[in-house]
């Protein structure tokens, strides 16, 4: 086992390395950078930017330095928010797409979970339709499309939530952004349950358990839910990556302060130590998660340990 | 023994004969169980009509899509000659949409293209090649996997500028790495068949066995990822609009209009809810489709498939249980 985690870890080091050099040579081959604006600024001044942050170097060299930084944890001061750094804005914005993203995650995996063995268990029932359909609908109704309409409709019409904002995370500020950021995981998850359960309930094993006389309970959740969710502990990592691409959308719509709007706007005006910043800081969790989900199915599912 | 001598013998053998000569191709019993897939014909018709209403839909209505009318800011669906209303410069919704929905299609098949020559032809020399060069090029598409494609296509937008060309070359070179993994598969069982020897053994060269022996033979299950792609691409670029990456104004797509109609929704509710149906709709057709062609290239999953949603687990479950569905009698 622990051979199999430090392979995995030993694949994920030059993964980051090479996200951080395409991300890197990718925003200084940009036109434009931090400073340029619309009127110019005087020679002496432009001059003397440049060497605060090291933009007269060759690009290599800065390439190296700030390679450097971030093996000691550096990822610099943020070109544009002239007071912080970038673990200051990541520090200060995490939360909000944090928690959104955490009870999102819990819901989908439990909602989602829940449905699909309802589905399956009603095999070709009513409950088993309406479920199915909802999913088809969760797949293509767009998370941008999804959070407009519940804005306008309990928002503005009926006037049960707020349209936007965070407050400080209050329950009903929460509703919404979670809801929309879910649904579509939902959808995918519960279709990912549905199919397991139905295979792993006409398998020989619950037949066994059926024919022992156990409750019917105990077949469904000690046996059958056991090996139906394994495919969804692969999917954990892509699930992750969806909420996070999510969250950029449902942060915008619903105006809340988390860390896709630093992400985007960087971008835009070239603020090329948060825009690193937060690649790194993505593809790091997703790279940890893909790594997390690997090892747990590698755990719940003896065969693929050496693989 | 020619079929004109058996005909004159007896119509009989001739019609008997006839039927064993033509025989059912792979092909031929795909194409009927898709046709029986009632979901995925209609989403055919439905997406066959979109299309047509992308090309001539605009020639279709009296406004174009950049017109500004100043006496028909915001105004409702069938007023003025608008038959779905005008947004917050006068212009006709329905223009705007015929417009938009040809240019999120466009992206759909160009991206889709670019991907699908990207990921066949790297699939394929991975499998085909094997042994150093397929654990090298697939590692690539490992570490490739492991990233968050979104924020490479909005760092490419960003330093590029959001070019048209471009934003399809972004997408599609983001969306080939299932496409290369789905092909390397094929392409490793596909080595081991004795047509493949065969073609080794009158010497052809490696990269013509790929090309005309192993590509062709890929094609059910690539033309199947294809249209699972397509949606794919869409929602990708409607998502880059809606950041303000993608198509710029005064140029529409699906996902620019609907980030513009959610922005006056309280004004003129009409502007968010048409493009989001058209979204949908166009979504679900592929989606349905490409179900449906996964059903008919390749029964053996049928109980994954989303456009039936009864008759799936493996067919002893089907025997079982008594279904309607249409797909699941084939």
């Amino acid at each position: 086992m622990l051979r199999f985690v430090v392979q995995r870890l030993v694949v994920a080091i030059p993964t980051l390395f090479v996200v951080v050099t395409a991300a890197f040579f990718m925003m200084r081959a940009a036109p434009g950078n931090p400073f340029s604006t619309d009127r110019k600024l005087p020679p002496a001044i432009e001059k003397n930017i440049a060497a605060k942050y090291h933009f007269d170097r060759p690009l290599y060299v800065q390439y190296a330095e700030y390679v450097g930084g971030v093996l000691h944890g550096d990822l610099g001061p943020s070109l544009k928010y002239r007071d912080k750094s970038v673990l200051d804005i990541i520090g200060q914005n995490w939360v909000v797409s944090f928690k959104i993203g955490a009870v999102a995650f819990v819901l989908m995996v439990v909602l989602g979970v829940s449905l699909g063995v309802i589905a399956a268990l009603r095999q070709n029932g009513p409950a088993d339709y309406t479920v199915m359909s909802i999913a088809i609908l969760g797949i293509c109704i767009p998370t941008f499309v999804t959070a407009p309409l519940l804005q306008l409709v309990f928002g503005s019409e009926l006037g049960w939530l707020p349209i936007g904002a965070w407050d400080g995370g209050a329950l009903p500020n929460l509703v919404m952004p979670v809801i929309v950021l879910a649904a579509p995981q939902v959808a995918i998850i519960s279709r990912l349950t549905r199919a397991g359960m139905i295979e792993a309930l006409h398998s020989n094993y619950v037949r066994t358990a059926r024919a022992k006389g156990l409750p019917e309970f105990e077949i469904v959740v000690k046996h059958a839910l056991r090996a139906a969710v394994l495919p969804l502990v692969s999917y954990l990592g892509p699930a992750f990556a969806g909420l996070m691409t999510g969250s950029l959308v449902v942060e915008k719509i619903f105006g809340l302060p988390g860390l896709g709007k630093f992400f985007v706007n960087s971008a835009l005006q070239r603020d090329y130590t948060v825009v690193m910043g937060m690649v790194i800081f993505f593809a790091a969790l997703v790279i940890l998660l893909n790594l997390v989900s690997d090892v747990l199915y590698a755990i719940l599912d003896p065969r693929v340990r050496l693989a | 023994m020619s079929l004109a001598t058996l005909t004159s013998r007896s119509p009989e053998t001739a019609a008997l004969m006839e039927r064993a000569v033509k025989g059912r191709s792979l092909w031929d019993d795909a194409r009927r169980r898709l046709f029986r897939n009632r979901g995925a014909v209609a989403s055919m018709i439905i997406l066959g009509v979109m299309v047509l209403l992308a090309v001539i839909g605009p020639l279709l209505v009296p406004y174009a899509y950049d017109e500004i009318n100043k006496n028909d800011v915001w105004v409702g669906p069938l007023t003025n000659g608008h038959l779905l209303g005008a947004d917050a410069l006068g212009r006709d919704l329905l223009a705007r949409l015929f417009t938009g929905l040809g240019v999120s299609l466009a992206i759909g098949a160009v991206a889709t293209a670019v991907s699908l020559v990207i990921g066949v032809a790297w699939g394929a020399i991975a499998g085909y090649f094997g042994g150093v060069v397929d654990e090298v090029m697939m590692r690539i598409v490992d570490v490739l996997y492991s990233l968050p494609y979104i924020f490479f296509v909005i760092i490419l937008m960003v330093t590029f500028g959001s070019n048209f060309i471009l934003l399809f070359v972004a997408i599609g070179a983001v969306q080939w790495l299932t496409m290369a993994r789905i092909v390397r598969g094929q392409t490793l069982s596909l080595k081991q068949k004795e047509f493949i020897e065969a073609a080794r053994a009158i010497g052809l060269s490696r990269m013509a066995i790929i090309s005309r022996h192993i590509v062709p033979n890929l094609l059910g299950p690539v033309v199947v990822y294809v249209t699972l792609t397509i949606p794919g691409v869409i929602l990708a670029e409607s998502f880059l609009s809606f950041l303000g990456l993608g198509v710029q104004p005064p140029m529409a797509s699906l996902g620019t209009l609907i980030n513009n109609g959610a922005q006056d929704m309280e004004l003129a509710p009409w502007l968010l809810i048409f493009p989001s149906i058209f979204m949908v709709v166009t979504l679900m057709c592929f989606n349905f489709i490409g179900d449906g062609l996964r059903d008919a290239i390749d029964p053996k999953d049928r109980w994954q498939s989303l456009s039936c949603l009864c008759g799936r687990g493996p067919p002893a479950v089907r025997r079982r249980s008594a279904c309607s569905c249409p797909s699941s009698r084939a």
